[in-house]
């Protein structure tokens, strides 16, 4: 287990990185749509 | 066809949103009864040791990777066939979470390949044609967004999943065709799985997680891509307040 846990822990961190940006990113845009098209929050 | 009345903007932006969070609560909570079954109760492997755990989250991200430009190009048939509006903003909706789901893929294997073949690559035919299928999504993601005129631009990236999915095909029976290093397939409908059991639950459910995932972001995306091409619809003023 050692030895592989840079490699399975690294998989799992990029992974959560990856989909923390996507979800960041997909909030942020919903964000913007929703006060350019004036919608109240 | 009563599902066409889906494909306007107006009827998809309210299922949507009824939809999404659903998604989003079935992804998390697959999620975390896969990682349960994956990291609690599956045994450690006889060869690999623990680093085959990777699976559980690399098989699922390439399934997503091949099947979401299967459904980009299902969305451009649609358009091309029945010329709704909605399919442009599908294909454009799917394309970033197909981009990432192809980077997790190639990345985790790599990951993966490391310890167990000695090598983070190999220009084999598997991960070469998984490579060109995320040049492929960033390809109609870069496109889409290079056309400023909507109709145009969901065109354009219509012809290219439609162009690109012939790679799809090639990915998955690459393994069959060539000799490569990447192992066959591990689970088929045609033959018994080659893994434990608790192994192959943990990475189906794992997979079924990341449709859930795969479902709401694309949902969450299209919803946005409305708002910003129907902003000066008097219908927003009603619905658009979920």
């Amino acid at each position: 287990m050692h030895d592989y846990a840079f490699y399975l822990w690294g998989s799992y961190a990029i992974t959560a990185l990856i989909i923390g940006i996507e979800v960041i990113s997909l909030y942020l845009r919903r964000r913007k749509a929703r006060a350019d098209a004036k919608i109240e929050q | 066809m009563q599902i066409l009345a889906y494909a306007a903007p107006q009827k998809f932006y309210a299922l949507a949103g009824k939809l999404e969070p659903w998604f989003w609560a079935a992804a998390v909570a697959l999620a975390a009864i896969g990682l349960y079954i994956g990291f609690g109760l599956a045994p450690t492997d006889a060869t690999q040791g623990d680093v085959y755990r990777v699976i559980f989250i690399h098989v699922p991200a390439a399934w997503m990777s091949m099947w979401l430009y299967v459904i980009m190009a299902f969305y451009a048939v649609l358009l091309f066939v029945f010329n709704t509006r909605m399919s442009g903003m599908m294909i454009r909706a799917l394309a970033p979470t197909g981009a990432w789901m192809t980077v997790i893929a190639l990345v985790t294997g790599a990951l993966w390949g490391r310890p167990t073949w000695g090598t983070y690559w190999a220009w084999d035919a598997r991960m070469t044609t998984e490579l060109i299928l995320l040049f492929l999504y960033l390809g109609v993601i870069a496109l889409s967004n290079a056309i400023d005129d909507p109709r145009r631009s969901d065109r354009a990236a219509a012809i290219l999943s439609l162009i690109g999915v012939v790679n799809v095909p090639i990915i998955y029976f690459s393994v069959k065709w060539w000799n490569t290093l990447h192992q066959g397939a591990s689970v088929s409908l045609m033959s018994s799985p080659k893994m434990a059991r608790l192994m192959l639950d943990a990475m189906l459910i794992m997979g079924l997680a990341a449709w859930m995932y795969a479902i709401a972001a694309t949902l969450n995306r299209a919803r946005s891509f409305i708002l910003e091409r129907e902003r000066d619809r008097a219908w927003l003023g009603q619905s658009g307040k979920h």
